[in-house]
């Protein structure tokens, strides 16, 4: 009899309510969030907002074909690869220097252990302009240099240039610190400058992330300049937003398919690009 | 250093040197315990002894790459750590360490690798300029043409085998503006035939430039045809002989308990007709 009491299978499963009361903990958690954002999800589906919202989803079709617009909606797909690009040529220039001063690698005092306090304490500088540079958003950025040098891709461009040269210059800094460091320090001891333990030594190591980095970084820069010609900044989102504004359904799908595209492209070709460096 | 050109070899002096590793615990035995040791300009030395034995520090110590934890090193009579750190690196410009695992990106190209010695007598602007096309073809390829490489002159350093990456690395040895070569286990990862020729190229080129040659070596066969072998063993110095006073019982006290190094890595032939085994009682200083 006890045998088989011992083979009968357990009637309840003894962490159910433990779960539960998990899953349960975490719903209660999202409810603050929920006031706080003021999401009222129905508000969605009340006569009047649907009638609105089907106008202007129907205005989308049929997308805007004429050949001069879509003339214009490529040369401006095409300046905002160009200010991505731009932006992040300059962010690199930035970006470059600054992560060379941030690393502790090509340090000369630090060869036979420790590193002298006036080196380290530029360095931890270097590091806090660097985290000032990204934590701005580039759409900050934008709203800013609009101002300053007025509508246009200029704007688009120095505010990609300044965050992303945070975010390269502090990614830089830690790649080349978390690489194989045996080259560079072998050509320090031997009495290479700094710089030269650089260029043949740390350089080289690094140079298929640095430059993989660097292109997915591009592709996120596409993402983003779109974004910045909402505020004036030139390019893609620029029109966007104008159309938007017109209400001119069937203009803004023909931008978003163009859009589609464009982020579509640059996947593509950063992935291919970052594969033949691989 | 007043008493001697800038390209002249350098006096080594070791006064009651003691060396630990940076990452080390300041209470734990230092790796290398205090040693005196002189070495003359021109010399060429093998420091031998068991794995651990303090070989590699030693190496570190003299290249000025470690800061002595105990006594001093005297280059030429003057305390390089002493020296403001400008001054320092110059100095060590003048030292030529090639350690075990030879120190190449893999992307770079073996030209570059070789050439890369050469930085400490060159400008900034010059080592940029090499980058962009090599100022120096001829003598890289005739450095690795020593080690029987010069057809893989544009290779990258990630297509060549181990071996090669080794040979590459001691090359570097012969296009480096040093008069001290400190040379880390140079046959590790070599081929019998490779190794008599690498060994026999260094020893060569030092004797003819007038470099100093301190290599470490694993090889007791090897080893002895150095005219001055040190054997190291726990950190400490247990001989410092000419090779011809190396005994069967010197040998085998240093390499007490590690027997197995001793008879270990047949890598080496020292004569074409002995079947390169460095057994103790078979040293054959050639």
């Amino acid at each position: 009899m006890t045998n088989l009491a011992a083979l009968a299978p357990p009637r309840r499963d003894p962490a159910f309510h433990e779960r539960l009361s998990w899953a349960l903990l975490a719903l209660v958690l999202l409810i603050p969030s929920l006031y706080a954002t003021d999401f009222k999800p129905w508000v969605f589906f009340t006569p009047e907002n649907l009638r609105v919202t089907a106008r202007f989803i129907g205005d989308f079709f049929p997308p805007k074909l004429e050949v001069e617009f879509l003339t214009m909606v490529a040369r401006e797909a095409w300046r905002t690869v160009a200010i991505a690009t731009a932006g992040i040529a300059l962010a690199l220039v930035f970006a470059a220097p600054l992560a060379l001063a941030s690393t502790a690698i090509l340090s000369v005092s630090s060869l036979p252990g420790r590193m002298h306090a006036i080196p380290f304490a530029a360095r931890q500088a270097v590091r806090l302009l660097l985290i000032f540079l990204r934590s701005i958003p580039e759409l900050v950025w934008a709203l800013v240099f609009v101002r300053v040098v007025g509508l246009g891709a200029t704007a688009g461009v120095l505010a990609i240039a300044l965050t992303y040269s945070g975010m390269l210059g502090k990614v830089y800094g830690d790649i080349l610190e978390s690489g194989n460091l045996h080259s560079t320090t072998s050509l320090l001891r031997n009495g290479a400058s700094r710089l030269q333990a650089f260029f043949y030594g740390l350089l080289p190591e690094n140079a298929g992330e640095l430059t993989s980095y660097t292109i997915y970084r591009w592709e996120c820069a596409i993402r983003s300049s779109a974004v910045l010609g909402f505020v004036g900044a030139g390019g893609l989102g620029q029109q966007m937003e104008l159309s938007m504004k017109m209400f001119n359904g069937s203009e803004v799908s023909t931008m978003l398919i163009a859009f589609v595209l464009l982020v579509w492209l640059a996947d593509h070709v950063s992935l291919q690009l970052r594969k033949m460096i691989a | 250093m007043q008493n001697s050109s800038n390209n002249g070899a350098l006096r080594i002096e070791l006064r009651g040197l003691a060396a630990r590793h940076p990452a080390s615990a300041a209470s734990a035995a230092p790796a290398l315990k205090p040693l005196g040791l002189a070495i003359t300009p021109g010399e060429q030395v093998a420091v031998i002894g068991p794995s651990g034995a303090g070989k590699t520090t030693l190496l570190h110590a003299i290249a000025c790459a470690l800061k002595p934890a105990q006594g001093g090193l005297l280059l030429n009579d003057d305390d390089p750590w002493s020296l403001p750190v400008a001054r320092l690196q110059k100095l060590r410009g003048r030292i030529f360490m090639a350690p075990q695992n030879p120190p190449l990106p893999p992307r770079q190209r073996a030209i570059t690798a070789v050439l890369a010695a050469r930085l400490p007598a060159q400008s900034l602007w010059r080592s940029l300029r090499s980058l962009v096309y090599p100022t120096g073809i001829g003598e890289a390829h005739a450095a690795l043409q020593q080690f029987d490489l010069a057809d893989k002159l544009w290779d990258r350093v990630d297509r060549l085998s181990g071996g090669e990456r080794r040979r590459v690395g001691l090359a570097r040895a012969l296009v480096a503006p040093a008069s001290l070569w400190l040379i880390d286990e140079p046959l590790s990862a070599l081929d019998p035939t490779r190794a008599k020729l690498a060994i026999d190229t260094l020893t060569g080129a030092a004797r003819e430039r007038g470099v100093t040659l301190i290599v470490t070596l694993h090889q007791v066969n090897v080893a002895a045809r150095f005219p001055r072998i040190i054997g190291l063993r726990d950190g400490e110095l247990v001989f410092d002989l000419p090779s011809m006073e190396l005994t069967d019982d010197r040998l085998a006290r240093l390499y007490a308990q590690y027997e197995h190094e001793l008879t270990g890595p047949r890598t080496y032939a020292a004569e074409p007709n002995s079947d390169n085994v460095a057994l103790p009682g078979r040293i054959v200083p050639t």
